[in-house]
């Protein structure tokens, strides 16, 4: 299993538009995706799942990916974490 | 029989009634008769069927319909709820209760989230309901869509609701609850659907029975003979035709000219304003060339699209208002920055002025389609606050080459040195919906303070009530361009308390323009001085409805 941690960069956090963004990313994915933000972790692929997370700019949260290409995913996915939605 | 309420508008209507079906009660926590296998399986099967369900239901509406709804279908297929159902399953519950209770717990995280996720509760209300429904094999609660033309009866409906109203099946509606101001009155006005509010027994009509609408009395009358069946198609047919009929200018009984002027988003919407009769347009927003885009249109990008519009107004008044970001629609280039209360934040103006390269570029781009166009062009800036503020926009208006700028008057403060402001503005047109948002101190995106949001108040009409006196002294033009001017009666009152142009959405002018017919100048000024004296919005209408049918 692959971890990686990375830093909300959306404004106003993983909230509806980016979280949605985020979710379908995840579960078009083909592996299990898992993303815990401190004590609670949720599978990546929900998209209720991540808004009970109430994640925040500058948050930092864990995605770990099982399977074999779980590089590619990691690196596709944080790539999303990172980008400022909200900014669009 | 005969019930009666508050009409909004002045149409009629007859049409069958379809009830909105009330929503479920919640299911009985009672131990499954079958196995709990079987239970998964249930729950599975109604869960995908109601996401194609509401995914089918999106394709067909469009639009921003089709957003909320796919949301809504994604909800149903969350996987997340689905591990939530299934652990209840386990331990012997009914798919019903199961799916209730999963949804209600995600419901009641996202209200304690509080804000935009709070908003999206009643979302997850709607598709547990679906749910519950399909499992139960009964009619699913919300909005009816069948394939005939109905008289919509509810209790009062939800923007949601009305996000995925058919307007071409809905001849009327009738909601039993809620007053002149609520959610479904505002839709009513906006739209021109025939409706009366505050209903009381408007529940108890039975799903199929005819109705007569008439928002003019606020009466319905359940199941006319055949005379008032007659009559009514009669009204009906009369009304259609007079708003097809060519309309004629803005003017009192006494041939006093009030200009009626369209409210316009985009260029798309000038062909039907000029059918429906506008005399111009008194408010151009120009925000849909500014959202969607991570930064400011060029010079050229903005004229041309200036320029199409003014095309469709030969020779006529068009009032373009400069960009008007913050509050209920943030520009990320213009201001980036949180604020805890936008609606009092960098907006308006004042966005402009901290970019005000964006201002110069629009102004010019404004200045260079009116060179191609003979459209008599005026400009105004949103939400100024003082003097000063005017001053700073005139002055670049006017350096740019634009002959006529003016400002809008949203504020408190500029409505009360409204007589210094119109020394420099050339004009002033009232924003009545923000004005009544600051006057009242009352969020008018907030639907626990909506019942403040009512343009009658007393307060309110004292406000432009200044602002006309400033303008007649100085004889300077003061238009209207809110909410308020498609009330018909208000609009009477407006320009009792000094208004020299309406603008309103396109599909109120037939209704303004044929009351404003009804009364002189003198009958204008008593309605006004009648508003004025009440203690309060209700106090307000009622004293000038009873006047106005005295």
């Amino acid at each position: 299993m692959a971890e990686r941690t990375v830093t909300i960069a959306s404004t106003h956090g993983l909230h509806a538009r980016p979280a949605s963004i985020f979710t379908q990313a995840a579960a078009k994915a083909g592996v299990p995706v898992q993303l815990t933000k401190g004590e609670k972790t949720v599978n990546a692929a929900s998209i209720l799942g991540v808004i009970s997370l109430g994640i925040d700019h500058n948050d930092d949260v864990v995605l770990s990916v099982e399977g074999d290409d779980a590089n590619a995913v990691l690196d596709e996915l944080a790539a999303l974490l990172s980008t400022d939605h909200d900014a669009a | 029989m005969t019930f009666t309420g508050v009409g909004i508008g002045r149409g009629m209507a007859m049409g069958t009634v379809l009830q909105m079906p009330a929503p479920l009660p919640e299911p009985q926590d009672a131990p499954s008769a079958l196995s709990v296998d079987a239970e998964k399986e249930r729950a599975a099967v109604a869960l995908a069927a109601t996401a194609a369900g509401i995914r089918a239901r999106g394709e067909r509406a469009g639009g921003s319909a089709k957003d909320v709804l796919e949301a809504q279908a994604f909800m149903a297929e969350d996987p997340t709820l689905s591990d939530d159902v299934k652990a209840r399953l386990e331990t012997g519950k009914t798919a019903e209760r199961a799916v209730f209770e999963a949804f209600a717990s995600f419901r009641d995280l996202l209200v304690s989230m509080g804000g935009y996720m709070g908003e999206r509760a009643t979302d997850l209300d709607d598709v547990s309901q679906r749910v519950v429904a399909q499992l139960q094999g009964v009619e699913a609660p919300g909005v009816p869509d069948p394939d005939h033309q109905f008289v919509l009866v509810a209790r009062d409906l939800a923007p949601a609701d009305t996000a995925l109203l058919n307007l071409d099946k809905v001849l009327g509606l009738i909601t039993s609850d809620g007053g002149p101001t609520s959610h479904t009155a505002i839709l009513a006005r906006e739209k021109s659907i025939v409706a009366v509010v505050g209903v009381a027994g408007a529940l108890d009509i039975p799903n199929g029975t005819t109705v007569i609408v008439d928002a003019s009395t606020g009466a319905v009358t359940v199941d006319p003979d055949e005379d008032a069946r007659f009559k009514a198609k009669i009204a009906i047919q009369e009304r259609a035709s007079l708003a097809k009929a060519p309309a004629g200018p803005g003017r009192l009984a006494d041939d006093t000219a009030i200009p009626l002027l369209a409210n316009l988003g985009s260029s798309g919407g000038a062909a039907e304003a000029v059918e429906l009769g506008a005399e111009g347009v008194g408010l151009f927003r120009t925000e849909f060339l500014f959202l969607d885009s991570a930064q400011a249109p060029t010079v050229a990008e903005q004229q041309s699209q200036y320029s199409a519009l003014f095309a469709a107004f030969p020779g006529k008044k068009v009032v373009v208002r400069a960009l008007d970001a913050g509050a209920d629609k943030p520009l990320s280039f213009l201001n980036d920055a949180p604020e805890e209360n936008p609606a009092l934040g960098l907006r308006g103006l004042r966005a402009l002025r901290a970019n005000e390269q964006i201002l110069r570029d629009q102004l010019t781009a404004i200045r260079n389609a009116e060179a191609e166009n003979t459209a008599d062009v005026w400009v105004m800036a949103p939400m100024v606050s003082t003097l000063e503020e005017t001053r700073y926009f005139t002055s670049i208006a006017r350096e740019v080459g634009l002959k006529t700028a003016g400002v809008m008057i949203e504020v408190p403060s500029s409505a009360l040195l409204a007589d210094r402001i119109l020394v420099d503005a050339d004009f002033a047109s009232i924003g009545t919906n923000d004005l009544t948002q600051y006057t009242l101190a009352a969020d008018r995106l907030l639907g626990s303070v909506a019942s403040f949001q009512d343009p009658w108040h007393p307060a309110v009409l004292r406000l432009v009530g200044e602002v006309g006196k400033a303008g007649a002294a100085l004889g300077k033009p003061v238009g209207i361009c809110g909410e308020a001017a498609a009330d018909p009666l208000l609009a009477v009152v407006l320009v009792g308390l000094g208004a020299t142009s309406l603008s309103m959405s396109p599909a109120a002018l037939a209704d303004v323009r044929a009351e404003l017919r009804l009364y002189t100048i003198e009958q204008a000024q008593h309605f006004a001085e009648l508003a004025l004296k009440a203690n309060s919005a209700m106090e307000a209408r009622a004293a000038v409805s009873a006047s106005a049918s005295s």
